[in-house]
């Protein structure tokens, strides 16, 4: 009797502690969400979003952060693009061709699992030599090259586990009316899979434009709105962390309404994402 | 007739030369990193062996002298720390969303750990600032009696901590998922509780997984760069507790890349850092996805 009385205890215990574990990991969110946007929200206003920085904007005078904006806007779409290029048809290749050679598949799924944890500061580091190297200046289009090997195993693999669940019926089927590899693989996988494609294309965006390692050395910073890929450009968590170590209380200020904007930006994304995963399914085939 | 069949013949080999091309650069991705980082920091282990500078507490820049070793010692204390704190929470709520919860929990769950594993690094370094380096200062570093400006290890650990906590958490789950229904099913119709359940099937069955998944974590932390350099203070100096700054790997190359090409061998350096950050992670990720690619088993 007293051992049950204990093991009830024991029991209450641990769910007790276990809720409190969950409810850590919901205030954590709430809470960061909260205090960026309480800070940021007093600070922001509309010329931070359409001005570039004017003379002393980092003594707290007049001017905003719109090149920043546009040239984290520009670098993620470019190396989410070409992302796409090389990260769709490895995907593909994986699911269509190489279905029949699982321990084959699984080896690369590996390999891109260990690559997805190499940090954004080690690309930054690589993008930077392989610069130094072609003797290329810190550039836009050296910081999209470098944001762009570091999403490519994020989306590869996203992309990936999205195809893995294509029913390989379907498959046999385009084959026995005579489709080749490639038809099998964009015009019935991918198609069968869009909305879930689009969303892990979106998660890679997302990615892109939140990384502030791996743009550092090679995008390199200016006040002025993006024109060219050869020229430096301002990104976003850049001018976050720029203006968070100045000592100005006014440009401090500008850290957190900029904050607001890259995490408003953040959770745009995500929520289009969830809204595509579920609602997009007009040439999805059901068996 | 024979002209379409040919069009389309040749488009797939077209489309499958590329696939092949693309999926062999993106196999040699991670040779590649190692090949450059490496060549970039011979120059510096030309004239230095690496254990010597691995092992140096001396980081004079200007006078050639760069060792890695405060700087390697600070990255453990901070991955360490933030495993610590995330490492149990992580745990326990995995083991609440899969066997507890109701599903309204799980819908309310699902989207935060999402969400949380989206934010970028720069936000989390920007909350730390708000809310976790005064808190430190003002209501933990008393607790042990001392005065502290906030911008230490522990802020580090905590903000490194919530970071890796959606990451854990998912790889936990997914393991606990793996484990068959049928052997908490039979232990719970042998008159068992659900704790007893976990205690003894679960954790047993899972140990692996939840091994491997703070390996993980662990390697993630350690990579981490602008919101640890955010808050953890960066001073050059071996830390003896976690209220005192400390200067990791990643803060040390993040921080320096503006004066790097004007002190000679400099480059070298920090490039050498990125190497052994590189090392570290791939072996550290490679023992991990290992043991969960054997427990989860793709397909």
């Amino acid at each position: 009797m007293k051992k049950s009385k204990l093991r009830n205890a024991e029991e209450l215990f641990f769910r007790g502690v276990m809720i409190i574990s969950s409810s850590v990991i919901g205030l954590a969110l709430f809470l960061i969400l909260w205090s960026i946007i309480k800070r940021g929200l007093p600070a922001l206003s509309w010329d931070m979003l359409t001005q570039t920085p004017k003379g002393g904007f980092y003594f707290g005078k007049e001017g905003g952060i719109a090149n920043a904006i546009v040239g984290s806007l520009y670098l993620a779409s470019g190396a989410t693009l070409l992302a796409m290029i090389l990260g769709i048809p490895v995907s593909l290749y994986m699911n269509v061709n190489l279905h029949k050679r699982k321990k084959l598949v699984n080896s690369i799924r590996f390999l891109l699992d260990v690559m997805w944890g190499i940090p954004s500061i080690v690309y930054g580091a690589f993008g930077f030599t392989f610069m130094i190297y072609f003797g290329m200046h810190s550039s836009l289009l050296a910081g999209i090259l470098t944001v762009t090997l570091f999403i490519i195993p994020i989306m590869i693999r996203s992309i990936d586990e999205v195809l893995m669940s294509v029913p390989k019926g379907l498959m046999e089927a385009s084959y026995s009316l005579g489709s080749t590899q490639s038809e099998t693989s964009y015009k019935v996988f991918l198609r069968q899979c869009i909305s879930g494609v689009t969303t892990a294309v979106l998660l890679s965006f997302g990615r892109a434009i939140g990384d502030a390692a791996s743009v550092l050395f090679t995008t390199g910073y200016t006040d002025h709105m993006p024109t060219s890929l050869t020229q430096p450009t301002a990104t976003l968590p850049l001018a976050i962390f720029f203006q968070m170590s100045s000592p100005i209380a006014e440009v401090k200020e500008r850290a957190y309404a900029s904050a607001l904007i890259l995490t408003v930006l953040i959770l745009f994304i995500s929520i289009i994402a969830r809204i595509i995963s579920t609602r997009y399914q007009k040439h999805k085939i059901k068996i | 007739m024979i002209l379409f069949q040919l069009k389309r013949l040749l488009r797939n080999k077209f489309h499958t030369i590329w696939m092949i091309v693309a999926l062999i650069f993106a196999m040699t991705l991670p040779v590649v990193l190692a090949i450059g980082l490496y060549y970039k920091a011979s120059g510096l282990l030309m004239e230095q062996s690496f254990f010597s500078i691995i092992s140096s507490k001396d980081w004079r820049p200007l006078s050639g002298h760069f060792g890695l070793y405060p700087f390697i010692i600070s990255s453990l204390w901070v991955t360490v720390l933030a495993l610590v704190i995330a490492g149990p929470i992580c745990l326990f709520s995995a083991i609440h969303l899969t066997q507890y919860a109701k599903s309204y929990v799980l819908k309310v769950m699902h989207p935060v750990i999402d969400i949380l594993a989206g934010i970028p690094s720069v936000i989390f370094g920007v909350w730390g600032v708000i809310i976790i380096v005064p808190f430190v200062s003002q209501h933990i570093a008393p607790l042990f009696g001392k005065q502290s400006s906030g911008y230490t290890i522990m802020s580090g650990g905590i903000v490194l901590a919530i970071m890796i906590i959606p990451f854990i958490l998912n790889i936990l789950i997914e393991v606990f998922k793996s484990i068959p229904e049928e052997l908490t099913e039979v232990t719970l119709s042998l008159g068992a509780t659900r704790w007893m359940v976990v205690k003894h099937i679960l954790m047993r069955k899972a140990y692996p997984g939840i091994v491997s998944a703070f390996g993980l974590g662990l390697s993630r932390a350690f990579g981490e760069t602008i919101a640890v350099l955010m808050v953890v203070g960066n001073v050059t100096r071996i830390p003896h507790g976690a209220l005192q700054p400390g200067y990791p790997l990643p803060a040390l190359i993040a921080n320096n890349y503006g004066e790097m090409l004007s002190i000679p061998r400099y480059d070298s350096a920090l490039m050498l850092a990125a190497f052994v950050l590189l090392i570290i992670v791939i072996i550290f990720n490679f023992i991990s996805r290992m043991v969960i690619h054997r427990m989860i088993k793709v397909m």
